[in-house]
């Protein structure tokens, strides 16, 4: 605790630091997802070239991807840009079949009705698909920025400012106090962003709380797992989003 | 819910999530203009001008950090700007970190930088070294005075194994080699003072390596003295040699050459100004600077790098 | 870049990689071996609590919120932690990988059992069985190609993140990522990330397999259910119903 009042510029300082690297990939992330996901639901080989591509991506160990990145893309070694683009990368993996899946959770129904009434395809996706998707595309958001907050720690073996940092001087010094508070800081930050992910849902989807909307479910991805099979769509969605952290990315 | 008609809702939302997008670029815009996102690009020559602030690398153990921030407080207290970037890694990833500009000066040690950049070099003195490394420097990049304070590697073994081995220096070493193993960083595999060397100047091939990424730190301590290695690849300056009875060995054939440390730098953005403040600090620094430093950060004080840099600059009358 | 394709490709086919200590049989074997024991460990664990959890009901909540936060644990810093702690050796840091391992696999396992349709269990219970033949005759059977699933998760998770482990000293394919981190060799780096990618989906097919031979022909349609993080690639029909599986 002295230490952390001791030091705790330093320690807001990488947590900054840290929430960026987490946060732009996650929006980034979910820019390429949404059009991608749009784009594979055109046909059924498509659309299972983009989960296979997906599910591959996601082997890469992190550590790998942010070391071999610069070759790639001619960025600077200790370009923090580099772990923006491999957590991109591993966002849009897990954002284009979250996206996929909600897109799925769409009553078809109301589509029907949607053209029916006489939207054009551009608007009908903004204004039904899109925020009728809304549910589970946040339970989707909500595992990429727990795994990316985890994540990020790993680029700080390279050098890249984030509470990682913390660890690395922690073992050097064999100092368990720091890794401690680099810990606590990392599940805090990771609270943090859960609650403003799950703030911003319920602003966005005002609806979910009118009745028994089928977003309802989704928007507890972790309570999700348990859901019953009678339970609808997003909710299955959800459960299997959740564990999707699986894979490279831990590395 | 069952009147408001589809537009009305869609707009509503779509609204919302354009406005939370914009809130996320906003979060994630405010905590990275203090660092990562926004430093990266100000470091590089060709985005700013020269003469602007400059960034201290540094590899990653701690004395590094140390030095790191004791050349930036320098730098700073002689109205040079300047930050660190901490933590970079081994001299094959920084080396390569100062030549593309990601950083612009990083403390250094004379005798392992001329073999990082000639394999072959035979220097083995101070002298010869500080002689012979600016001409092997590669185009854009270039060392400053060397100081007086010496860190090297060392093969550094328990008083119990000195004693059950006889063991004073790596030519008895050499004889119970292929019982022994050893715990250093995986670079020293490759590195002309690794194994390499040790088969080069003493014929001695250890049953095996035990890599550590700590630098010398905890773990290879903790490794040495359970035996799980007999010998450790541990700096000189460490202050646990002292504290736990340790035993250097000798190096007669000069495997370990002489390693001043001293800055590295990238010409692009160097002033002479910013050469007055690093020389300055070089002129001072002795070896025993940099054990006392090392205690105050990774004894028991566990002081930040850049207190304890502070302090030191301010002992020194270096800065205020 | 191209030619640090072609030297990765010259570092595969290096024969001097492929044996000794370090080469990538031994590295593989280890890399297995963690893998395996974490599986284990975090299996003793995880299918108790869970079949519990998912029979009674009694502790949701608690097993639900704790696999949350524990996901949002770093790897890095639960190794360095656990290492400065308990010291090295294989152990610590096998541990510090049980931790990350055990919530999906408690997930799985709890979702498993509360998937099963109540009516199958009321029927077990009408029948006479005790709780204990309701959960082992009823629930677990119908539960197993779900629970199959998040094993599956699990161990693809842990097949990644034994990778870390060489940072503190043990072996395993991320040896190669770590040793070609610090000697800033690409292909070296380039080469043990293929291996690590190729090992995840290699062993995934194998279970994948093993799924589809040895659990009841019931399940297959079941398993479209079931969270698979990674796809059997063989099989397109199937990649499209891991992801149809949403739509239930």
């Amino acid at each position: 605790m002295d230490w952390f009042l001791a030091n705790s510029g330093q320690v807001f300082t990488l947590a900054g630091q840290h929430l960026a690297l987490a946060v732009l990939p996650m929006v980034f992330g979910l820019l390429i997802s949404i059009p991608l996901a749009q784009v594979a639901r055109q046909s059924k080989a498509l659309r299972s070239v983009v989960v296979t591509a997906s599910s591959l991506l996601y082997t890469i160990p992190s550590l790998a991807l942010f070391i071999i990145l610069p070759t790639i893309i001619g960025t600077r070694i200790l370009d923090p840009l580099n772990v923006v683009v491999a957590l991109t990368i591993y966002a849009v993996a897990l954002l284009v079949r979250a996206a996929l899946d909600a897109f799925d959770s769409v009553d078809e129904d109301l589509r029907q009705a949607a053209v029916a009434m006489g939207f054009k395809p551009v608007a009908r996706f903004l204004q039904i698909d899109l925020p009728l998707s809304l549910p589970v595309m946040f339970a989707g958001l909500r595992v990429v920025s727990v795994s990316n907050i985890s994540l990020v720690s790993v680029a700080a073996l390279l050098g890249i400012g984030n509470l990682g940092m913390l660890f690395t001087s922690g073992l050097q010094r064999d100092f368990v106090t720091e890794v401690v508070v680099g810990i606590i800081a990392i599940l805090i930050l990771a609270l943090l962003m859960d609650a403003v992910l799950v703030l911003l849902e319920r602003l966005l989807t005002p609806w979910t709380r009118a009745g028994a909307a089928p977003g309802a479910v989704a928007a507890r991805p972790h309570a999700g797992s348990g859901a019953s099979p009678e339970k609808t769509g997003p909710a299955a969605a959800a459960m299997r989003l959740s564990d999707a952290q699986a894979g490279g990315g831990g590395a | 819910m069952k009147e408001s008609r589809p537009r009305a809702l869609g707009r509503r939302a779509f609204g919302g999530l354009a406005a939370g997008v914009g809130l996320a670029l906003a979060l994630s815009a405010c905590g990275g203009s203090s660092n990562p996102l926004s430093s990266a690009p100000a470091t590089g020559g060709a985005s700013t001008g020269s003469g602007g602030a400059l960034v201290v690398g540094s590899a990653d153990f701690p004395e590094s950090q140390i030095m790191a921030e004791v050349y930036a407080g320098a730098l700073n207290a002689a109205g040079v700007t300047a930050s660190t970037k901490p933590n970079i890694g081994s001299r094959e990833v920084y080396f390569k970190a100062v030549q593309d500009g990601s950083v612009d000066v990083i403390p250094d040690y004379s005798g392992n930088l001329l073999l990082h950049v000639n394999k072959d070099a035979t220097e083995v003195s101070a002298e010869d070294i500080a002689k012979a490394l600016p001409a092997k420097l590669p185009d854009g990049l270039a060392v400053l005075d060397a100081s007086k304070a010496e860190d090297k590697d060392a093969m550094v073994v328990t008083k119990a194994t000195a004693e059950k081995y006889q063991l004073k220096s790596i030519e008895d070493l050499a004889k119970v080699c292929s019982e022994i193993v050893v715990g250093a960083p995986a670079t020293f595999a490759e590195r002309a003072y690794g194994l390499p060397g040790l088969k080069k100047n003493y014929n001695c091939v250890p049953k095996k390596l035990e890599p550590f990424s700590d630098g010398g730190g905890p773990l290879t301590l903790k490794a040495l003295l359970s035996d799980q290695v007999q010998v450790a690849d541990i700096f000189t300056t460490t202050p646990s040699i002292a504290d736990n009875d340790l035993v250097v060995l000798e190096d007669p054939k000069n495997n370990f050459i002489a390693q001043q440390v001293l800055p590295l730098y990238n010409k692009a953005k160097m002033t002479d100004k910013a050469k007055d403040a690093l020389n300055a600090v070089s002129r001072i620094l002795t070896t025993d600077d940099l054990i006392n430093l090392n205690r105050a950060v990774s004894g028991t004080q566990k002081q930040n790098p850049k207190d304890a840099a502070a302090a030191w600059l301010k002992d020194k009358g270096l800065a205020k | 870049m191209s030619n640090v394709i072609t030297d990765t490709f010259d570092w595969l086919a290096d024969p001097a990689h492929w044996a000794g200590a370090a080469g990538v049989p031994a590295r593989l074997a280890e890399h297995l071996q963690y893998t395996g024991l974490v599986m284990l460990i975090a299996t003793a664990i995880a299918i108790p609590i869970g079949l519990y959890v998912g029979h009674t009901g009694r502790g949701r909540v608690a097993v639900v919120a704790l696999a949350g936060a524990l996901r949002a644990l770093p790897t890095l810093g639960l190794l360095t932690l656990f290492v400065l702690l308990a010291g090295i050796g294989l152990m610590p840091p096998i541990w510090a990988l049980v931790i990350l391992t055990v919530p999906p696999l408690l997930a799985g396992t709890y979702a498993g059992i509360s998937s099963v349709d109540r009516n199958v269990v009321d029927a077990a219970r009408a029948m006479g069985m005790t709780e204990l033949q309701v959960l082992f005759r009823a629930e677990f059977p119908n539960a197993l190609p779900v629970m199959f699933g998040g094993f599956r998760t699990g161990v693809l998770q842990v097949i990644a993140t034994v990778s870390v482990v060489a940072y503190i000293n043990l072996g395993g394919l991320g040896r190669y990522l770590f040793d070609g981190l610090v000697l800033s060799d690409f292909p070296q780096m380039l080469g043990g990330s293929l291996l690590i990618a190729g090992l995840a989906i290699a062993v995934d097919l194998v279970l994948a397999l093993f799924q589809r031979l040895f659990l009841s022909p019931g399940a297959s349609s079941q398993s479209n259910r079931s969270r698979q993080a990674a796809v059997d690639l063989t099989d397109p029909v199937t990649a499209e119903a891991v992801v149809k599986g949403g739509m239930s």
